[in-house]
């Protein structure tokens, strides 16, 4: 077996980071203001999203000369955690998504026009999945085909993360026998081309992408090897946001369910004094510290500039079943409370399940990762 | 670095050299599993090598029998007999507790008698902490010690009994917590004493471990007279001084005189385990169910050494900082326990197999493993009072 790095380290800057990041979220993101936002069709608070943008944290793993302030998606992962934590909404990852893909990708001429707008608040999101389901990016259906000085989208994409704000859709094609990537503006969207999906977490908006009949011109389409290192940036951009998000998540609902057995009576005494729900809690802090850890790990491996294929997988295995497993024991620990719309724990587990399936869920990376780690 | 270069070579070459040759009988996981005096002989008898080579306590002050070098020296020998996979040092307590401690807060004449004799392996230690009523309440203990000083000296007379003592049918001396003060319930009226085995009074009874095997003994004091001098620090500094040994114990002060401390059996074996096993005429590794459950408990166990890393930076475990330390053992300990209960599975009909039968995978060690893991799921504390810990004084839950 390959022997497995195992640095963390943490800037000041990082810290600094962490701590504005967390009160911001605490402060912008109480469960009254989740829950006033899952029912309104925007799905986010725009004065939220523009502070965001004020704060500089959109452009963080943007280069200076593009707009940003030229850190890595590792220090990304430091906001990502308590955004999860307080189940803030936004279309922070779907933009960060997006940034890491035109920069991974994009042409000079389309990275200047649209990062510095990105960082500017400019809502993107990138359109990668299909009906099928599949999590390899590489085979998409939907296609381009080119026309002389342009090309021709044909077939549709499924779960868009927050496509109705975004002003780019990052969108993956089949293009000449290879996967290829088209930059398209929502501008030349045509009328009813995104329709809202129900998706498990209510605290996204997911959108059906319908492809047929748009042209564009042939310069939106990237090719070749900077359309793959465009999908893994992006892959790898998912697994790291959801990873960060989905320990933050878990910190939160064991908070929350640790509140309610601190407050909560039955036969006499706090529920939180029977050893059966707090034996419960001390195994999701044991997966809680384990999955921080891969994360801190992961995003000290991007930082570096090195490859965190593995430590990556392992993080959103990790997190992604630890967020769900938190929900489940969160609900089922509230008792009869649990089971209702209005206890929070809902809302985590929720969340976990749609985190845990984005991207890949956990026994998919497994699989890639007995591959990656057993290979002769 | 040159120098560190040559070093390690050196070490490479006189491991390759030197270790003894592999014995017809499976030899113990750690000090605790020493059941026969043939494991025992042959583990002392590689410390005594290991420490005249100059390989043992290399840190230690030269006054005393150590090596006077810097710690990088020890560093590089640890690597190497890890790598090497040579024999653990069996006199562990005296080592890696009982040596700093003494190197820490010990007499200059308890430093001049007993470190020396701690790393050639002639004299080896026990501890007498645990007794058979108090389980893992350490600060109950009720074993007496009074000081009498008459005709024939200045001593301490030993009552009550101590549990599982391992290596105690083979130590010269104990760490000895024990009650000086009857009046003071808990902590206060505990002392801390150095104590020879072989004083009167003393007997032992070996325990017989799940696993057949011997290892730790009950150890007896009836009327033990034992020297006054051998009082580490004052009366009723023993708790004190207990938990400065736990943290030598848990290796979270340093200061230890090195070697390895126990047979090395992990993920990275288990996976090599898959390797060689077959199902259905292939390699078990092949498996998908093997490799998803073998890829499970390498992100578990990959996550615990990560927290170990993360625990060093308090910016990321600011939220709680006892979290990683007092979920430490509870994490790691059940990890192991279910990675061999996992590594069954993939021997097939051969899993049926024990100890001592000559077509045992691997001699059994993977069966012995198992049952043993349990030593670390019970002691120091059960799993389950871990998990109140952690409830309690991570996650600030209620008391039962």
């Amino acid at each position: 077996m390959r022997p497995l790095d195992t640095r963390i380290h943490f800037s000041d800057e990082q810290a600094m980071l962490l701590e504005s990041a967390t009160s911001f979220c605490r402060e912008r993101s109480p469960s009254a203001a989740v829950r006033s936002l899952l029912h309104a069709e925007s799905g986010f608070d725009a004065g939220v999203w523009a502070q965001i943008a004020e704060l500089g944290w959109l452009g963080i793993a943007v280069p200076e000369a593009l707009g940003g302030s030229g850190l890595s998606l590792g220090h990304a992962a430091v906001i990502a955690e308590p955004m999860g934590r307080h189940l803030l909404a936004s279309p922070f990852t779907s933009s960060q998504l997006c940034s890491q893909g035109l920069l991974a990708g994009a042409s000079a001429a389309q990275q200047a026009l649209w990062l510095p707008r990105l960082c500017q608040g400019t809502v993107a999101s990138v359109a990668l999945f299909e009906d099928e389901g599949s999590w390899d990016l590489t085979r998409p259906q939907a296609s381009a085909q080119t026309q002389g000085a342009s090309i021709r989208l044909h077939g549709h994409k499924t779960l868009v993360t927050d496509a109705a704000a975004a002003e780019l859709l990052l969108v993956s094609v089949w293009h000449d026998g290879a996967p290829a990537l088209v930059l398209l503006p929502c501008t030349d969207l045509p009328a009813h081309a995104l329709q809202r999906e129900v998706v498990i977490d209510e605290t996204q908006r997911c959108y059906r992408l319908a492809l047929d009949g748009i042209t564009l011109p042939a310069e939106a389409l990237i090719t070749g090897e900077a359309a793959l290192a465009a999908l893994q940036a992006m892959r790898e951009a998912a697994w790291l946001l959801a990873s960060a998000s989905a320990a933050g998540g878990l910190a939160g609902v064991l908070d929350v369910t640790v509140d309610y057995l601190n407050t909560r009576s039955a036969f006499g005494r706090k529920i939180g004094s029977y050893q059966a729900l707090k034996h419960g809690c001390a195994e999701l802090l044991c997966t809680l510290e384990r999955a921080r850890s891969h994360v801190a790990h992961a995003a000290s491996l991007l930082i570096d500039g090195l490859d965190a294929e593995v430590a990556l997988r392992m993080a959103k295995a990790e997190a992604g079943d630890g967020l769900v497993q938190g929900g489940d024991r969160g609900v089922q620990f509230h008792g009869g409370f649990g089971f209702t719309y209005d206890c929070d724990a809902q809302l985590y587990l929720r969340r976990g399940l749609w985190l845990q399936a984005w991207f890949g869920d956990a026994a998919h990376q497994r699989s890639r990762l007995a591959e990656l780690l057993f290979a002769a | 670095m040159q120098d560190l270069d040559e070093f390690r070579q050196q070490v490479s070459d006189w491991l390759r050299a030197n270790r003894p040759t592999e014995p017809d009988f499976l030899l113990p996981e750690s000090f605790m599993e020493v059941g026969s005096d043939a494991q025992f002989n042959y583990l002392r008898d590689w410390q005594r090598k290991v420490y005249e080579a100059g390989y043992l306590g290399m840190t230690w002050p030269a006054a005393y029998g150590g090596g006077g070098k810097p710690q990088v020296y020890q560093d590089i020998v640890n690597a190497e007999m890890a790598r090497q996979k040579v024999p653990f040092v069996p006199n562990t307590i005296g080592l890696s507790w009982a040596g700093p401690l003494i190197l820490e807060i010990g007499s200059e004449a308890q430093k001049q008698r007993y470190i020396r004799g701690m790393l050639s392996g002639d004299e080896i230690w026990c501890q007498g902490f645990s007794e058979p009523d108090q389980g893992s309440d350490l600060a109950n203990c009720q074993t007496r010690a009074v000081r009498v000083a008459d005709s024939s000296g200045d001593h301490y007379l030993i009552n009550g009994a101590k549990i599982w003592t391992s290596l105690g049918q083979y130590a010269k001396y104990m760490i000895l917590l024990a009650r000086t003060n009857p009046q003071e319930k808990r902590y206060a009226g505990l002392s801390y004493f150095l104590i020879p085995m072989d004083a009167p009074g003393i007997s032992t009874r070996p325990i017989r471990k799940l696993t057949g095997e011997y290892g730790f003994t009950q150890t007896f004091f009836d009327n033990a007279r034992v020297p006054a001098d051998g009082l580490m620090g004052r009366e009723g500094e023993g708790w004190q001084i207990a938990m400065k040994t736990l943290t030598f114990e848990r290796g979270a002060a340093g200061g230890q005189a090195g070697g390895l401390n126990r047979m090395h059996l992990g993920i990275e074996d288990l996976v090599e385990l898959a390797r060689r096993s077959k199902r259905d005429g292939e390699p078990a590794i092949n498996d998908p169910l093997v490799r998803d459950q073998l890829v499970r408990f390498i992100i578990e166990a990959q996550g615990d050494r990560l927290c170990g890393a993360r625990a060093r930076l308090p910016a990321l475990c600011s939220e709680r900082p006892d979290a990683i330390p007092l979920s430490n053992k509870l994490r790691v300990t059940e990890h192991a326990r279910r990675m061999f209960q996992f590594s069954s599975s993939l021997q097939g009909a051969n899993a049926a197999r024990w100890v001592g039968d000559a077509q045992a995978v691997d001699g059994g060690k993977w069966q012995r493993g198992y049952f043993n893991s349990f030593s670390a799921t019970i002691g120091g504390g059960p799993s389950q009072i871990q998990a109140n810990i952690v409830g309690e004084r991570v996650l600030g839950l209620p008391k039962d």
